[in-house]
């Protein structure tokens, strides 16, 4: 084989600086998609130069490990459904986190110095933590697993305990003390033992609602491992280290930017337990008033402005497609249609922006909350499709668990239409006092169904 | 790294890189945070760098099972983030060709 060891830093030079490149296009949407082919396109000859690595052996074992990863990963990506996208970046991240903590842990079984001995256990026990926790966040998601909070007495001083102990083994791996009676070798499985179950339990008492927050933290962590890891080896691996420390600091940035869409610390995120009290029942007063199809239909084609705000009920039922149908419709008909997007609608920052663009809406007729709230008073009908916490007015209230979250005040509306499959509370588990609002109607429903007989009920009027 | 005048090097490029990635970011807009995210995630993926690295210098069998292990993960990494962030920023390109269509 030719030596091409000497292209080894000028391509990872070339990689690092067309990633860069590549962010930057990702973030306006009409260069976004190239960004993504020319990430695509330096990672493929980062990976093809990394073969010519002086001493590199294993060759057949790399191979057939690249295949197999890289071959499940393309069809089970492939086949995912789109609503079903914010658990796979959740699976594909942990799984990055993954190789990472496989990567410090080679680095800590072979030699080491006092340096990179210490940066390879911080970045093995973030990669661990990010690994087992986004399994969790994907199990959560997929409904493999309950997505309400799990508690149990005492979670915290457990959870603590256990990274304590975890960074512990960690500095036992270093220093191999004589006075613990654990043999030199256990400290590494033990290590990483508890640095895996510190990311489960730190994970299980958050509610499905927080997430997007939980994912793209996690997100950080891995970018932040990897990085770590890239000074784990004899000549540090600057591509690894670059992009690592700029996704750990882009996702850091992205998930201080959700925590504060909803108004809470990124402390209460990951301790609060959010959604598991059962609070604010007793208060509401009124009745939920059911309403039917048509004459839903009758209020949408005579009103002037219309306002679609849509939420998870929506990517559950795929009624994208119909919502778009009924948005084309009344627009034709003179209506001024807008969607109404909560940062955090969904479960995924921007989730109802990806789904509805699937469908074919332009964009510019997608409004942030801060754009599209004043907007609400001077509006005829508010369409709710599958939204519940990030409009319930519960927020405004003292005492309540939402209050301060900012939300949209679809309650100013002159009249607000709710589709919604049951009476069930939203994923936070709160009585929504927008269903008992004298303006609010309750059309039940499967919200894909439910929208196509709106759509055929318009049509005959 | 023996050096430790490499480890400051590596710790200046570390910190320029941050800088790098907030300022990169913090001018994207909501609707492509979850691209952005699914793409950040793929961009991580440069970890299969390191795996293969760490699989191809390995000497003992623990060293060669876990390295196996942390290519095939890194694998899936790239490949699922890659394919994952093509499919989503694809249905904003097909609407970006006809803006203000449904308007």
């Amino acid at each position: 084989m030719v030596d091409l060891s000497v292209a080894i830093e000028p391509v990872y030079l070339a990689t690092v600086f067309l990633f860069i490149i590549a962010l930057q296009r990702m973030s306006h949407p009409l260069t976004a998609r190239s960004g993504i082919v020319w990430a695509g396109a330096a990672m493929l000859i980062a990976t093809l130069v990394t073969f010519f690595t002086p001493g590199l052996t294993n060759l057949a074992l790399i191979v057939i490990a690249i295949a197999i990863g890289g071959g499940l990963a393309y069809v089970a990506a492939r086949r995912v459904a789109m609503t079903d996208m914010p658990q796979m970046i959740a699976l594909f991240n942990g799984m990055g986190g993954g190789a990472a903590a496989g990567i410090s842990a080679v680095a800590l079984l072979g030699e080491t110095t006092p340096v990179t001995a210490s940066l390879a256990v911080v970045g093995g026990l973030i990669g661990a933590v990010s690994f087992s926790g986004s399994i969790i966040a994907f199990l959560k998601l997929q409904g493999w697993m309950p997505s309400r909070p799990v508690t149990f007495p005492g979670q915290q001083i457990v959870n603590m305990a256990v990274l304590l102990l975890a960074i512990f083994s960690g500095v036992g791996i270093i220093l191999q003390p004589s006075w613990i009676p654990v043999s030199a070798g256990m400290w590494l499985p033990l290590f990483f033992l508890l640095a895996l179950g510190f990311g489960v339990l730190m994970t299980l008492p958050i509610g499905g609602a927080d997430m997007p927050v939980v994912i793209s933290m996690y997100n950080a962590f891995t970018g932040l491992a990897v990085a770590l890891d890239g000074f784990s080896f004899a000549t540090p691996n600057y591509a690894m280290i670059i992009a690592g420390i700029i996704v750990g600091a882009a996702g850091s940035l992205l998930t201080l930017h959700m925590a504060k869409a909803m108004n809470r610390s990124l402390t209460n995120v990951f301790f609060g337990a959010f959604g598991a009290t059962d609070e604010g029942a007793a208060q509401v007063v009124g009745s939920m008033k059911a309403i039917d199809v048509d004459d839903v239909a009758v209020l949408l084609a005579y009103a002037d402005r219309v306002i679609i705000a849509p939420g998870y009920g929506m990517a559950v039922a795929q009624a994208q497609q119909k919502v778009k149908e009924l948005s084309d419709l009344l627009a034709g008909r003179g209506v001024s249609v807008k969607f109404a997007i909560h940062p955090v609608a969904g479960r995924m920052p921007g989730h109802m922006n990806v789904l509805l663009a699937e469908a074919g809406v332009a964009y510019d007729l997608l409004f942030d909350r801060d754009e599209v709230n004043p907007e609400f008073p001077a509006t005829d009908v508010v369409l709710v499709i599958g939204a519940n916490d990030v409009v319930n007015p519960a927020a405004h209230r003292q005492g309540s668990p939402l209050f301060g979250m900012p939300i949209l005040d679809v309650e100013q509306a002159k009249n607000v239409i709710v589709l919604k499959r049951g009476q069930g509370r939203g994923f936070a588990g709160i009585e929504n006092d927008l269903f008992y609002r004298d303006n609010t109607r309750m059309l039940y429903g499967d919200a894909r169904e439910t929208v196509a007989k709106l759509v055929q009920a318009l049509k005959k009027l | 790294m023996t050096d430790i005048t490499a480890f400051w090097i590596a710790l200046y490029i570390a910190m320029l890189a941050a800088f790098t990635g907030y300022v990169v970011i913090s001018r994207v807009p909501v609707i492509l945070h979850t691209p952005l995210m699914s793409g950040s995630n793929f961009i991580h993926g440069i970890v299969l760098v390191g795996a293969m690295v760490a699989l191809g210098l390995a000497t003992t069998t623990t060293q060669q099972v876990i390295g196996f292990v942390a290519v095939v993960l890194g694998a899936a990494n790239v490949t699922g983030g890659y394919v994952v962030t093509e499919r989503i920023l694809q249905m904003f390109d097909r609407s970006g060709k006809k803006p203000g269509k449904g308007a």
